[in-house]
């Protein structure tokens, strides 16, 4: 890629930082410029949180219709798969999986629901409560 | 030794490798340095295995090696440590900090206060630098950032024990004893990554490592289409642009930071050819770019057809030729 070719599109890096790409020269040689992004990226995550939003509002389908717990939208809205959430709450993934379903979330202790509720940094209320 | 100079890089690694190695008197050293002697280029796609819903491709080898690799080629002396518990590991880091020494440690993105929301997912192989303290406030270098910034105790915590693959468990590491560094030591360093290098690329064997990897993900791209749909095929194809293009790769999947240091070894090591490779590695760069462009139109809606995925996977292909030429080159050369 040639310096004068970097992109300088709006991306998300705006008001956060300038990427360093590595790039020639007009003497064919290389050399570093800042890039403000690219467009074709940017789409990728633009898509990419398109998607996150999706699965999130499908989690409340699944929630609405009493097909899973609050544990699973919360889980799409932090991102979270099974290793991250069972790192910050300290419960194993097969445990973690059956409490997605209604009737075991249903039956969790205080204790239990306070690890999940800390792990998404939300209160044991809006856990217990969500309205999907 | 308590003056910092922030060296904004393309990778955090490479980054905060620079920046150590610098503050402790090795001027020499580069970016595209750091990452050809840490052997950092790579190619692999895992199958069976998500990242964030899509493929598991990753552009450079393990997270922690060049690092380790640079230092150790370089006869650098250096320390790490992890922690059970994050009080004892901040106790730690104050105490260094107080002897005026600078650490690198590994981090997770997800609670990093100064990245923006669209940046963060659960990536804990994230490098920062910690060179001071101010009031509760720890002076904080990023690489990737233009200029340092700073995080509080709570927030430095929360993200030096982030969760989840990769858990940092508040790794801390710093050179302890840099030693005069001869230019016989940088050609060997130079000579000994780019051997491994060769090795990474071309010797691993299966299907899913090096240049051969490559070609792996061309073919599963030309089933995408007709097995997950349009839709989910996009943001697969969307995924391998993210971890070939975002923050810290230089571009082109670190393919033109490679052909940099390429550059840079053609003067030291007083060899043509090396200068020439660069050109190749450069080339393709320069196709992973047209490849990632394919692939936008594919995930932009605007290229829906078959014919579209096989584009992308034509251009994966050639690009494994290029690339399987140029560490061919290399691996003939003798040092």
């Amino acid at each position: 890629m040639k310096k004068s070719e970097v992109p300088q599109d709006k991306s998300a890096l705006e008001n956060f930082t300038r990427e360093v790409c590595y790039v020639k020269n007009e003497d064919g040689q290389y050399d570093t410029e800042l890039s403000t992004g690219w467009e074709a990226k940017k789409v990728a995550l633009d898509e990419a949180w398109k998607e996150i939003e999706r699965r999130t509002a499908e989690a409340r389908e699944q929630i609405k219709k009493g097909e899973a717990s609050p544990i699973l939208y919360f889980m799409e809205e932090k991102l979270m798969d099974f290793t991250v959430l069972s790192g910050y709450t300290g419960i194993w993934k097969f445990r973690i999986k059956r409490h997605l379903k209604p009737n075991a979330f249903k039956k969790l202790s205080d204790n239990v629901l306070k690890r999940y509720a800390d792990a998404f940094e939300i209160s044991i209320n809006e856990l217990k409560n969500f309205k999907a | 030794m308590s003056e910092f100079t922030h060296h904004q890089t393309a990778h955090c690694e490479n980054g905060v490798t620079v920046s150590l190695l610098q503050h402790h008197g090795v001027d020499f050293i580069t970016e595209p340095l750091a990452f050809g002697m840490g052997s950092g280029l790579f190619y692999i796609h895992i199958p069976f295995m998500t990242v964030n819903n899509g493929p598991a491709i990753s552009f450079r080898t393990m997270p922690g090696a060049i690092f380790k690799r640079t230092c150790k080629a370089l006869d650098v002396k250096v320390e790490r440590k992890k922690f059970k518990d994050p009080k004892e590991a901040t106790r730690f880091l104050d105490e260094k900090i107080s002897q005026g020494i600078q650490v690198g440690c590994q981090v997770g993105v997800f609670h990093l206060p100064y990245f923006p929301k669209e940046y963060r997912f659960h990536f804990n192989a994230h490098n920062l630098i910690v060179y001071g303290k101010e009031g509760d406030r720890y002076l904080v270098s990023d690489p990737v950032m233009e200029v340092t910034t700073s995080l509080s105790t709570e927030e430095l915590e929360r993200v030096r024990f982030a969760k989840g693959a990769l858990a940092p468990k508040g790794h801390i590491y710093y050179p302890v004893q840099v030693g005069e560094i001869t230019q016989e030591q940088i050609r060997r360093g130079i000579a000994k990554g780019i051997k491994r290098n060769c090795r990474d690329m071309l010797k691993i064997p299966g299907s899913i490592a090096g240049v051969k990897g490559i070609v792996y993900t061309s073919k599963k791209i030309r089933g995408w289409r007709e097995k997950l749909g349009p839709r989910q095929a996009g943001l697969h194809l969307g995924q391998i642009v993210r971890m070939q293009e975002e923050i810290g790769t230089g571009g082109g999947g670190f393919r033109f930071l490679y052909a940099a240091f390429l550059e840079e070894a053609a003067v030291i090591m007083q060899n043509d050819q090396l200068a020439s490779i660069s050109e190749t590695m450069t080339k393709a760069g320069d196709l992973w770019r047209d490849s990632a462009l394919q692939m936008s139109g594919i995930y932009k809606g605007r290229l829906t057809e078959q014919k579209d995925f096989d584009a992308c996977a034509d251009l994966l292909v050639e690009i494994s030729a290029v690339e399987k030429e140029a560490f061919k080159e290399l691996a003939k050369i003798k040092f």
